[in-house]
């Protein structure tokens, strides 16, 4: 790690004065994004601008059409919490489902958004839920923000305030891991909303990061059942391929786990 | 106070400081004045350096020196040795090229050390080694050995005749050709066993201290075997003479093997020390442990076997090719050849074995002994060999492996290895019970209508352990001789300090060796201490590898406590006034036998140290010594049966039963034996299905070099094992013990894929066994109609 400096505002506007004041400055949450690729020197912020004392980041609300989180509620913190589970199962079980119990108490849903590792979890359950990431400056709905591998809509230090979802009327996420990092490798969010639309969200193999799948949104709109993706095959050329899956793999995988996320509605299911 | 004794399921002494965070690691050793050493590593894996430039780093805060190979020639400090010779069929010695703890004109691999920067603290070490410029000229990689050895392929060293470092071979390759003349049936097999990244939990470390006013150093590091670190250190490497070098070795987190090596970080933070006049600490971090700890296994062979017509073994042929990495580790050499072909008999009367083995050099980390070393290479061959014949013969495996078993004993082997003791059948019988083998039909329809492929698999090793007699070895190439030491120092109050030359890192010595002490004069446990890991407290010791603690070092302590037993007994019969044959020491107690005359077992001791009352002549005190050389290596032996179903839609397997069924000869504490095996078995099944050490063939970078692409097994990877052991005595040591260190990871890996060649009904797939390799494997034998 390079040296850095430290500092702990307790309020957003504190936390982008700091930001804008410091220059060269990172903000961090659960810090198991940043603080290893610090470590490894990889990342060298002059300055770390601590969120976990903000309390505007904090807090669940839900109402009959909407679940928001707070950008600095741990995954823990979600998969635990009783409204959560009660309005939307799958996503409380995906965030259960987030690395090791280590993770899981300190990495957050706004680190993760922000983030947006094309290996994260959260990102297929915010395009999926046709989520709201809500930021100091403004809301964007989810089919803007996700922009790339690594990369979204975020403007130099803003802040991911709160995550919005849309409650579904059904919805299932499941995903093979990675045998080795135990991130997703294929992971697949279905919802069905009111409307009578569905999104289905992919995370881990898509070679641009989370992605929507159009064929199989059309084939579960029409008929919403695991049937109805038989025969769908995802074009490898779309895929990311590494030592664990090629594209070939990952792109069969998807199909495997979308399959699965409609036959286990309610539940997030990790395979390895 | 047998429930402490010999067989007690005793809780690990060790378990209080390690729980509770109070083990005493190198990294925890902290000296007046010490500074922190970075070292400069190689970017690429193969490159001349063409100049280094060391001026701008110097001159950054905290920096006290910044050392390169060129001031290492410069003291005359050696290059890195391989300590077992081995010579070619052509008669030639082995291919050694040259390996300088710090490079000087060329690097070998990614991760070689280039330079070292010592500062003040941690962090300006590694900013300062950054800031050292070092022009390169690239050279290209190889890192196929196949590609090594090819035609024309590039010379890795200069100063050697080639990339071939031996061609050896061992056994009678025209009995095994006349055998596959009268064969009426030959099994043939290509294998890759995959190269692994050894893991231990703890990272190498080092912190050297010169004291420049007695001209003594003092090097505290992460080794197995501190004695062989000194020896080493000092007559080949040239760092320290043998009497004024003090290496200790104290809590180590896990080696595999990977601590046995001296490597150059050890050597350049004590030469360092000298240089900088500061004592030196270094402690690795995890990417430099991917890059510099040596790699293990990493073969590629083609093996045959012929039967006659009632399925009898009659000959055996393997070729092997071993990937050595870019220089000789300390005992690379032997690894795979003494430790490997030797095993190819596995527990089968097998008449005819031809085994032929070329070392490599390609531009990787050095490959030496890992968990096993050699033994689980020999038996993967073997297992999946007799796996495949068994199908191909349409012979159930157990019952060709029975066929074929060796059932008398001494049996002398056609690759060198007499084997004392054992008995395969009852392991087999065993481990079938354990695994309800008869009932597995029913449970794989029963997968099957789940959508699941169910497979079963077994696996029959062998291994040789307690390394070894040192005639024999010395007569095989090995440059030391592999006995141990052990001291026994009784207290004047009856307490009792056993010094070992075995030293323990996950082995459990402090307790299982204080078991046997206590076992001995009947005192309790929390009365004996054990100590190793320091050449200025112990004598001498050829350390902990190859399953020799047991076999050899506690062989060693019960050398030195019969020397201490027969003086307490000279002392007791003269304050007793009988006959020294008369007294039996048992329960603290000395006493004459079948009378009430008695001592308690610390009025003896206190009666050696007070001198008052002794037999004429016999000199006060009561501490012993004892140097012990096994007669032969010994062999434990087992039988494995892995359980397994595949998810045929991802190609996902999950072992749902594990059985072992172990003989380890005597057996001192069976809940240390468990944990050993379980953990060996870990390793085993990492192996098979999660670990590859992967390198881009083009550019030679490591491209596991972390957690995030380097697959380890995880708890939830592995279903509650069921465990149990066979025995038989074996009759070299005085204890009858044979070593359970490595079994389980010898054992496991073929057990593991003969489950899920079976499962998928091909026979196409290498470890690691991963969900893609398994999906395709399906798929290409057209079982994936069961998928959804
Ligand atoms: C061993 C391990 C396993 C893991 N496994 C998984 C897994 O299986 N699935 C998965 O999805 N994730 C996994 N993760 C990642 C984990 O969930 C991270 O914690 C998460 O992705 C990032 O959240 P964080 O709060 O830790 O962010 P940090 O590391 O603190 O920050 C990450 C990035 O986001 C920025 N940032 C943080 N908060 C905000 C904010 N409110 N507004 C704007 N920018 C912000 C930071 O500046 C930084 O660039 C794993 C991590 C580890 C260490």
């Amino acid at each position: 790690m390079y040296q850095t400096t430290y500092h702990r505002p307790t309020s957003l506007a504190e936390a982008a004065r700091l930001f804008s004041e410091a220059g060269d400055a990172a903000y961090v949450s659960g810090g198991h994004t940043l603080i290893p690729a610090m470590k490894l020197r990889l990342s060298a912020a002059a300055n770390l601008i601590d969120l976990r004392h903000v309390g505007e980041l904090k807090g669940i609300s839900v109402t009959a059409d909407e679940v928001a989180i707070g950008a600095g509620m741990t995954h823990a913190e979600v998969a635990g919490a009783a409204e959560v589970k009660g309005a939307i199962p799958a996503l409380a079980g995906l965030a259960g489902s987030i690395g090791d119990a280590q993770v899981r108490h300190l990495g957050t849903i706004g680190g993760s958004v922000a983030n947006n590792d094309p290996a994260a979890d959260y990102p297929s359950a915010v395009l999926a839920l046709a989520g709201t990431v809500e930021t100091d400056r403004r809301a964007i709905a989810a089919d803007d923000y996700f922009v790339g591998l690594y990369e979204t809509a975020l403007e130099e230090g803003e802040i991911v305030t709160r995550v919005r979802f849309r409650v579904p009327e059904a919805a299932g996420y499941a995903k093979f891991r990675n045998p080795a990092s135990r991130y997703p490798m294929a992971g697949v969010f279905v919802a069905r909303h009111g409307d009578g639309s569905v999104r289905v969200a992919v995370t881990g193999a898509g070679n641009s990061g989370v992605f929507r799948a159009a064929e199989m949104e059309r084939a579960l709109a029409a008929d919403f059942s695991a049937d109805a993706l038989k025969g769908i095959a995802l074009d490898p050329a779309d895929m990311m391929g590494d030592i664990h899956g090629s594209a070939e793999y990952r792109a069969h995988l998807v199909t495997v786990m979308a399959r699965r996320a409609v036959q286990n509605l309610g539940q997030a299911l990790a395979f390895v | 106070m047998g429930v402490e004794g010999i067989g007690a399921r005793v809780l690990r002494t060790e378990d209080r400081r390690f729980i509770t965070g109070k083990g005493k690691y190198t990294d925890d050793m902290t000296m007046p004045g010490m500074a922190y050493a970075a070292f400069v590593r190689s970017p690429h894996a193969h490159a001349r350096i063409v100049r280094i430039d060391t001026g701008a780093a110097a001159r950054m805060p905290g920096v006290i020196g910044i050392l390169t190979g060129k001031e290492l020639a410069a003291d005359g400090i050696g290059n890195l040795i391989c300590g077992w010779m081995i010579h070619s069929k052509d008669k030639t010695p082995m291919n050694m090229g040259q390996y300088p703890a710090i490079a000087t004109e060329t690097a070998r691999f990614v991760g070689q050390a280039v330079a070292v920067v010592v500062a003040e603290t941690r962090g300006e070490a590694r900013d300062a080694a950054d800031a050292v410029e070092i022009e390169w000229e690239e050279l290209p990689a190889i890192i196929d050995p196949l590609q090594a050895i090819a035609e024309g392929a590039r010379q890795i060293h200069e100063n050697a005749k080639s990339n071939l470092i031996y061609d050896w071979e061992i056994g009678d390759s025209a009995a095994v050709e006349a055998a596959f003349q009268r064969a009426a049936h030959v099994t043939r097999i290509d294998l890759v066993n995959n190269r692994l990244v050894p893991n231990a939990m703890e990272p190498r470390a080092a912190l050297g201290y010169y004291d420049a006013g007695s001209d003594h150093y003092t090097v505290w590091t992460t080794s197995q075997n501190p004695h062989v670190a000194r020896l080493v250190m000092s007559a080949f490497y040239n760092v320290a003479p043998e009497h004024k070098l003090r290496v200790i070795a104290p809590d180590v987190g896990g080696g595999f093997g990977s601590k046995i090596f001296i490597y150059p970080e050890e050597i350049v933070c004590l030469w360092a020390s000298k240089r900088t006049g500061v004592p030196v600490k270094w402690t690795g971090d995890r990417s430099e442990a991917f890059q510099t700890d040596a790699h293990g296994r990493d073969h590629v062979t083609h093996a045959e076997m012929a039967f006659d017509g009632d399925g009898t073994m009659i000959g055996l042929k393997v070729d092997t090719i071993a990937n050595f990495g870019a220089y000789m580790s300390l005992f690379s050499s032997a690894v795979p050849t003494y430790l490997y072909a030797t095993l190819l008999s596995g527990q089968y009367a097998l008449p005819a074995i031809h085994c032929n083995v070329r070392a490599v050099y390609t531009n990787t980390t050095p490959v030496d002994a890992y968990r096993g070393a050699g033994r689980p290479e020999a038996t993967y061959v073997l297992e999946r060999l007799v796996e495949t014949a068994a199908r191909e013969l349409g012979m159930s495996p157990a019952e060709l492996r029975r066929r074929n078993f060796i059932r008398s004993f001494p049996h002398q082997t056609p690759v060198i290895m007499n084997y004392d003791s054992g008995d395969y059948e009852a392991s087999l019988d065993a481990a079938m019970k354990a695994a309800d083998y008869d009932g597995f039909p029913a449970r794989k329809a029963e997968a099957a209508r789940r959508g699941r492929l169910r497979g079963i698999g077994m696996s029959c090793y062998i291994e040789a352990c307690g390394i070894a007699p040192s005639a024999a070895v010395g007569s095989l190439g090995s440059g030391v001789g592999l006995w141990e030491s052990a001291e026994v120092r009784v207290n004047p109050v009856g307490t009792i300090e056993v010094l070992t030359g075995s030293h323990s890192h996950g082995q459990s010595h402090e307790t299982t060796f204080a078991q046997v002490v206590a076992e001995r004069f009947g005192i309790p446990l929390a009365n004996v201490s054990v100590l190793h890991g320091d050449t200025d407290k112990v004598q001498f010791g050829m350390g902990t590898y190859g399953s020799r603690s047991g076999a050899v070092g506690l062989s060693a302590i019960v050398k030195a406590l019969d020397k201490v037993e027969a003086k307490a007994k000279r002392i007791a019969a003269h304050l007793l006034e009988a006959a020294e044959g008369d007294i039996e020491i048992r329960d603290g107690e000395v006493r004459v036998a079948g009378t009430d005359r008695k001592l308690a077992w610390h009025e003896v001791c206190l009666a050696a140290y007070t001198g008052h009352n002794l037999p004429p002549g016999l000199e006060p005190g009561l501490k012993e010594g004892a140097f012990y050389d096994p007669t032969n290596f010994t062999f434990p032996a087992g039988c494995y049966i892995c359980e397994v179903e595949i998810d045929p839609a991802t190609g996902r397997t999950a072992i749902v039963q594990f059985v072992a069924a172990d003989d380890f000869g005597r057996v001192i504490n069976p809940m240390v034996v468990e944990g050993q095996v379980h953990g060996g078995i870990a390793q085993g099944v990492g192996q098979a299905l999660l670990e590859a050490c992967v390198y881009d063939r083009d550019t030679g970078q490591l491209v596991t070099a972390s957690y995030n692409d380097y697959a380890m097994p995880r708890a939830d990877d592995l279903p509650s094992f069921k465990v149990s052991t066979t025995e038989t005595i074996c009759p070299g040591n005085p204890l009858g013990m044979k070593g359970c260190g490595e079994a389980g990871a010898i054992g496991s890996p073929p057990a593991v894929i003969n489950a899920i060649t079976d499962a998928i009904g091909t026979n196409e797939i290498d470890m690691p066994a991963t969900p893609e390799k398994v999906w395709r494997a399906i798929r290409a034998s057209g079982l994936a109609e069961a998928a959804e």
